[in-house]
């Protein structure tokens, strides 16, 4: 029996709370779903050059780690200052799993998680004991300490050396190409896009939320307000861990270096940039900020060709730093809640044009 | 036992003026309750103004110092006005937020003027301040952060004893609406309270600089060392900040000196995780208790 389409929603028509928790809320969304997933599985794949595919693959996987950000900061309201280093930890977990004990690649990236999220635990285990913004403190703690970790306890990590991993294989599969990792990252980006989104439907996303708006309202309805805010902070982890095991597999060689605070703040800023509490905004916010990137690696590369300063190469990094900071500033001055907002609105404009009121 | 005075002088020096650079984070935490992650930048800001009006505009190292210290102070009044003003009755994580991305982009525009070598002052201190203690020779740097350090004490003292801005301040502090409701102008408080972190954060900017050299990346990175030693001393206590600042100062110069240098700059935030365990509010910190 066929049902019927719901193509648009103007105004609430919801007759139940179930109708409340739809994820698409029209056959309209559903449908441009779709069509978004037949251009990425499809047609992207086949017709991008090598370099947007490089491209695409880093902006699924780093979009993995700002969804679970997004799930501390956007849907818990804590912050963390370390995601860079657990990125890190999930890499390097991944790479000596993989070289130490020939643990297969999809074993390896679940390990990668699994051992982040305990890192996370023992920074996350004592400032979310405490009320306000100590997350934040201890991370930035665990950022300097991981770091430190990872570049002096060469016996493990080969400290500034780095670790080369083998190819990347499912099921004796070779998955490491160009091409078919992007399927692999995106197919990782959609299975924990959809886990987020659905825990954010369960009873443990609303605690999460309440937590966000009123902890003591949380408390006082029966909410456990640490295990909830560990509970968190563990998951957030976990998506970072995931993401960086996927990272190293897709680099092939790891060193510290990257992992460093200020990959941390890569992560704040496409978190804030797409908008906190929305996780269509972590995709947002990602692309924005991986596209940012682009242009000023483009922009360098021009003045160098036009030969206009010899040393722009040089400023091109704190001038990255310069326009990430003013991105940041300006997206929380003008539009706190990211591009998913302005996004929303323009969609709502067009829906409900020309009788927009 | 030499090295280990001399050590000890050394971190204590180095702690006094962490201690006096967490005291402007303090401040704004205090009337703000507001986690400032561009402090190491402010510290950076002085510093470089400080060396731009000495090297390119030639003058002469008292009125330089003014002159830097009243540009940090507006600076301080400029960015609140200008990025925290909007945000009162925001939610605190966005004014956090924001203060991250402060930082990224002072210190963008501070490697885009300056580039990240490490520049050096012209020698500018009077030698007759070396002082002798018990056969050790404390160099005259650390005695004039030692006085500078001293001397702001004793005015920052004064100032919140006496005068009606620091009685202000203090109302704020201890409880917003109440100051509110009898007529404290918050909002100027708040301004004040950036002006005045800016302008210590530019003092011991400069200290910082005639002591390690001027480098962009050391100054933000001792900034950050400002939460170590304000968790350890509390967060809202400024004579935990001068305590905690000396007590981080002088472990990590005997860190450097016993155990290993790499692991100096480490052993802050372990004593920071630590603290969080087992006194997670300091050692001089209100405790908040909270019953639902």
């Amino acid at each position: 029996m066929m049902r019927k389409l719901k193509f648009r929603s103007c105004g609430n028509f919801h007759e139940s709370y179930f109708e409340e928790l739809t994820v698409f809320e029209t056959d309209f969304g559903r449908f441009w779903v779709a069509v978004g997933l037949i251009l990425l599985f499809l047609v992207v794949p086949f017709v991008a050059s090598s370099y947007t595919l490089y491209i695409l693959t880093n902006m699924a996987i780093y979009a993995i780690a700002v969804i679970g950000l997004n799930i501390l900061i956007g849907y818990t309201g804590q912050i963390s200052l370390g995601h860079g280093a657990f990125f890190g930890v999930g890499a390097y977990t991944a790479a000596i799993m993989a070289t130490r004990f020939q643990v297969p690649f999809l074993c390896a990236v679940v390990m990668g998680g699994i051992v982040t999220s305990g890192v996370g635990l023992i920074f996350g285990l004592p400032s979310s004991r405490l009320k306000g913004l100590y997350l934040a403190i201890a991370t930035l703690a665990g950022q300097f300490i991981i770091e430190y970790v990872l570049i002096h306890w060469e016996e493990v990590t080969m400290g500034t050396m780095g670790i080369n991993l083998p190819r990347a294989s499912i099921f004796g599969f070779d998955v490491s190409d160009d091409k078919k990792f992007y399927f692999v990252a995106f197919v990782f980006l959609l299975l924990f896009l959809w886990m987020a989104v659905n825990i954010m439907r369960t009873r443990y996303g609303r605690a999460f939320v309440a937590i966000r708006d009123n902890d003591r309202a949380a408390e006082g309805m029966g909410i456990p307000v640490f295990p909830y805010k560990l509970l968190s902070f563990a998951l957030s982890s976990f998506y970072a861990g995931v993401a960086g095991a996927l990272w190293a597999y897709f680099t092939m060689t790891i060193t510290t270096e990257p992992f460093n605070l200020g990959l941390s703040v890569e992560f704040i800023a496409m978190v804030i940039i797409g908008g906190m509490g929305n996780m269509s905004g972590a995709i947002f916010g990602t692309v924005f900020i991986s596209l940012l990137n682009e242009g000023l690696r483009f922009m360098a590369d021009i003045l160098i060709n036009a030969r206009i300063f010899e040393q722009v190469s040089l400023t091109m990094a704190p001038l990255k730093e310069f326009v990430f900071g003013l991105a940041i500033v300006l997206f929380i001055l003008i539009e706190p809640r990211g591009l998913a907002e302005v996004w929303r609105i323009v969609r709502s404009n067009f829906r409900l044009w020309p009788f927009s009121y | 036992m030499e090295f280990f005075s001399q050590l000890m002088i050394n971190g204590l020096s180095l702690g006094f003026l962490y201690g006096i650079s967490a005291m402007g984070f303090v401040m704004i935490y205090k009337s703000s309750s507001v986690l400032n992650f561009a402090h190491g930048e402010l510290l950076a800001l002085g510093a470089y103004i400080f060396l731009a009006l000495m090297v390119w505009l030639g003058i002469p190292a008292i009125p330089a110092f003014i002159i830097t210290l009243l540009l940090c102070f507006s600076f301080g009044f400029l960015v609140e006005r200008v990025f925290l003003r909007p945000l009162i009755g925001e939610p605190l994580i966005f004014v956090i937020m924001l203060t991250i991305g402060l930082a990224s982009m002072m210190k963008g525009a501070i490697l885009l003027i300056w580039g990240g070598n490490l520049y050096t002052y012209p020698d500018f201190i009077p030698r007759h301040l070396t002082l002798n203690l018990a056969g050790m020779n404390v160099q005259p740097v650390y005695n004039m952060s030692f006085l500078l350090g001293i001397g702001f004490l004793i005015l920052f003292g004064i100032f919140f004893k006496y005068s009606s801005q620091g009685i202000f301040m203090r109302s704020v502090a201890d409880n917003q609406r109440a100051a509110l409701s009898l007529g404290v102008n918050v909002r100027r408080i708040f301004a004040l309270s950036w002006a005045i972190a800016a302008l210590v954060a530019g003092m011991s900017g400069i200290v910082l600089g005639v002591i390690n050299g001027i480098n962009v990346h050391e100054l933000s990175a001792i900034g950050l060392k400002v939460f170590p030693v304000v968790i350890l001393g509390g967060l809202d206590s400024i004579a935990g900040a001068i305590v905690g600042g000396i007590i981080i100062g002088v472990l990590e110069s005997f860190t450097g000196g016993y155990l290993s240098p790499s692991l100096r700059d480490v052993v802050p935030y372990i004593i920071l995780v630590g603290i969080l365990m087992i006194k997670p509010y300091g050692l001089f910190g209100q405790v908040e208790i909270e019953r639902v």
